[in-house]
């Protein structure tokens, strides 16, 4: 038994330590925002995710992409549920690529977003996935069970995180970031207070946007993520019962051998 | 098909005798189920369906998963999306497939340490042991083909690192550089074999596990106490051992049970939690990342390949007698192979008659201390080539090799092992001795 137990201290090490390589990262500490999604049980804010697309389409689309989302997606439960007629139309402010037409044409539900009108601006389809900002406790990594990885709240916390400072570099100009790593990016401040009017009313503040654009791309980035917390649930559920059945089943069978002489 | 004597099956109607004079298989299937299994094994013994479990875990998940994957560098990256996002259920099956490599080599571990702290490599089990490294070393190379295959920015640069290290054997590096990527550079020719591999190799461990039951099957399990089973005739063997079904097949399912309770809320809930987020940005061959890091199942290995720098003087040594044909690279890339070769050797290298770590006073020290060092070298393969971890990580390189090639020869010598039990009824009884007196009959409310 004591083997046993030094194994599973051991196996718990192991699956802590790849978390903890995050450590290191630089720029400043990404703050943990109260998002729908965290936790085992959370999902997204159905309302959210229309604001986010709201501000994605008349700020962030000017330069970036979402190549891998198809815009039926859109219509999605757990996404953004927009109405059958609402993706068509939306989808027709795209314009297409179509090989057969060797020609640019409008989208419909059936295409995916364009990619990235400019260059160098990277896809959106998978940021909040491609950054890590929380690895505690000790660099364990296990908070990420509650807050989730923190690639929304490193999205979120970026939008703001612009301390107003340019410089020229190689013609280039760039814009200091505190959350960015290195400093400085060539993204200008992308947003600011009231650049966007939701039709709900709800706040237009910097910071309020920025957090449904971030909730947004959490969505293009793990669509299906309240199937797989459903999934796992049933699983976890469903083995539990039978982890429990198989201890009644094996003690009784055993009951037997262990009292014989 | 067992040394131990127990009953075998007999065909009894008509249709099984047609059956069994023509084809034994369920006499074989019969007599491996219900082979005769020392009764007093601890958790430990669980890892093997444990692994079982995994490796059709992961055949069935992938072959699903190929049928959707595409093997190009334009097309892979996409593929997975594609997955991730229109195929039915794919986000599950990626995922499962994805974090089920995980509990794959957390398994083979906590198998591997089972066996070196209760001797289960000594004779006669030798060739078990053997089968079982060759069974690791291709699970590893089937996990790092794997990794390759999302064509993600870490599979790009992992397997440029990785292959690179090939290219720094003497005289034949380049050209078996080039042959495992089919060309100069980590490129299409190298995804599309590296794709062929991941499907061919886990078919291949299949029959190496066949072969790994069937020799541990002919010499019986080793036990806690590494006594072996009395086989001089059926009724002593039998106060050994108990049958496989359905004692074993039981306590093994309930373990398997808690262990997938634990999987699947990983699977669901944090499922890219030993993932690197970097594989979510597309490969590319102009932008290298900041860290390359393996995935944690190779890091002990990656610490040891890390940890001859040139300034080492063994490494300035070799590099001196050689007349500098041995760079450091290359005695990196040696370091690492040997790390398993010394492991596979540890048969040969133990001297200590007695078998099993229970009844040995010091080496349990050194084997814990090994299992840290092990701990050691995971930890710091994460870190950054760099002071104080480069020297951290040669003294637990160094202590790995003092291990299997100082310290378990010199042990056996010195050591004065404490005496193990006569049979393995006696350890038993020790822990599960009657609840009253030792001649009472047993009352059981139940029947």
């Amino acid at each position: 038994m004591n083997m046993f137990k030094a194994t599973l201290l051991s196996a718990i090490i192991a699956l802590a330590s790849p978390a903890a390589f995050a450590a290191g990262e630089k720029g400043a500490p990404i703050e943990n925002i109260d998002f729908s999604f965290d936790g085992p049980f959370g999902s997204y804010d159905v309302n959210q995710l229309q604001r986010g697309l709201q501000v994605y389409t008349e700020v962030c689309s000017a330069c970036h992409g979402l190549k891998f989302v198809p815009l039926r997606t859109l219509g999605d439960d757990g996404g953004p549920m927009l109405p059958e007629e609402q993706v068509i139309e939306y989808s027709k402010q795209w314009e297409v690529f179509d090989a057969e037409l060797d020609d640019f044409r409008e989208a419909t539900p059936v295409d995916h977003f364009p990619e990235s009108g400019l260059e160098t601006a990277p896809d959106l389809s998978l940021m909040a996935k491609k950054r890590k900002a929380f690895s505690g406790p000790y660099g364990l990594g296990i908070n990420q069970l509650l807050y989730g990885f923190g690639g929304a709240e490193y999205i979120a916390a970026l939008l703001q995180g612009y301390t107003g400072e340019e410089k020229t570099q190689a013609g280039v100009t760039l814009y200091e970031n505190k959350y960015y790593e290195g400093g400085w990016l060539s993204m200008g401040p992308p947003l600011d207070d009231d650049w966007v009017e939701y039709a709900d009313g709800s706040s237009t503040s910097l910071q309020a946007m920025s957090e449904d654009v971030a909730a947004f791309l959490m969505w293009t980035a793990e669509p299906k993520m309240g199937d797989r917390k459903q999934a796992g649930f049933a699983g976890v559920l469903f083995l539990t019962l039978l982890s429990v059945l198989l201890y009644l089943t094996n003690k009784r069978l055993w009951a037997t051998v262990k009292n014989k002489k | 098909m067992s040394g131990i004597p127990h009953d075998h099956y007999e065909p009894k109607t008509g249709g099984e005798k047609w059956i069994h004079s023509r084809l034994p298989i369920v006499g074989l299937m019969y007599d491996t189920l219900m082979i005769p299994t020392p009764k007093n094994l601890n958790w430990m013994w669980i890892w093997g369906i444990v692994l079982t479990f995994c490796l059709a875990l992961q055949i069935v998940t992938g072959i699903v998963l190929a049928m959707h994957y595409t093997p190009s560098t334009d097309a892979a990256f996409a593929s997975v999306e594609h997955i991730m996002r229109n195929v039915n259920g794919g986000y599950m099956l990626r995922y499962l497939h994805m974090n089920g490599a995980s509990l794959f080599f957390i398994a083979v571990y906590a198998h591997i340490f089972r066996g070196l702290y209760y001797g289960s490599y000594k004779a006669p089990r030798e060739i078990t042991w053997i089968i079982g490294m060759i069974i690791y070393l291709l699970m590893m190379a089937t996990a790092f083909m794997g990794y390759v295959l999302p064509w993600g920015q870490m599979s790009f640069w992992g397997a440029t690192v990785i292959t690179g290290l090939f290219g720094a054997i003497p005289f034949i590096g380049d050209a078996l550089q080039t042959l495992l990527l089919g060309g100069p550079a980590v490129d299409n020719a190298t995804l599309n074999r590296f794709f062929s591999l991941h499907y061919l190799l886990p078919f291949v461990t299949a029959g190496l596990v066949i072969l790994h039951i069937w020799a541990f099957h002919t010499t019986g399990n080793n036990n806690p106490t590494g006594v072996d089973v009395r086989r001089t005739s059926k009724e002593e063997a039998e106060k050994d051992t108990l049958p496989f079904w359905p004692y074993f097949v039981i306590k093994d399912l309930f373990a398997l049970g808690v262990i997938l309770v634990v999987f699947f809320a990983v699977v669901g809930f944090m499922p890219n939690y030993l993932g690197h987020p970097d594989n979510y940005i597309e490969a590319n061959a102009l932008a290298t990342p900041a860290h390359i890091v393996p995935e944690w199942y190779f890091l002990p290995f990656y610490a040891i390949l890390r940890a001859f720098t040139p300034d080492v003087w063994v490494v300035m040594f070799a590099s001196f007698i050689s007349g500098g044909i041995i760079t450091a690279a290359f005695f990196g890339v040696v370091a690492m192979f040997a790390a398993i070769a010394v492991m596979a050797a540890v048969p040969w290298l133990d001297t200590s008659r007695v078998r099993s770590g229970r009844y040995r006073p010091m080496f349990k020290w050194w084997f814990w201390l090994f299992v840290i060092d092990f701990m050691v070298l995971m930890w710091v393969g994460a870190m950054p080539a760099e002071e104080p971890y480069n020297t951290i990580a040669l003294i637990a390189a160094t202590y790995w090799f003092a291990y299997f090639l100082v310290i378990l020869p010199l042990l056996g010598v010195i050591e004065k092992p404490l005496t193990p039990p006569d049979t393995i009824e006696e350890d038993f009884n020790a822990h599960y001795a009657p609840k009253v007196g030792g001649t009472t009959t047993i009352v059981n409310p139940a029947e």
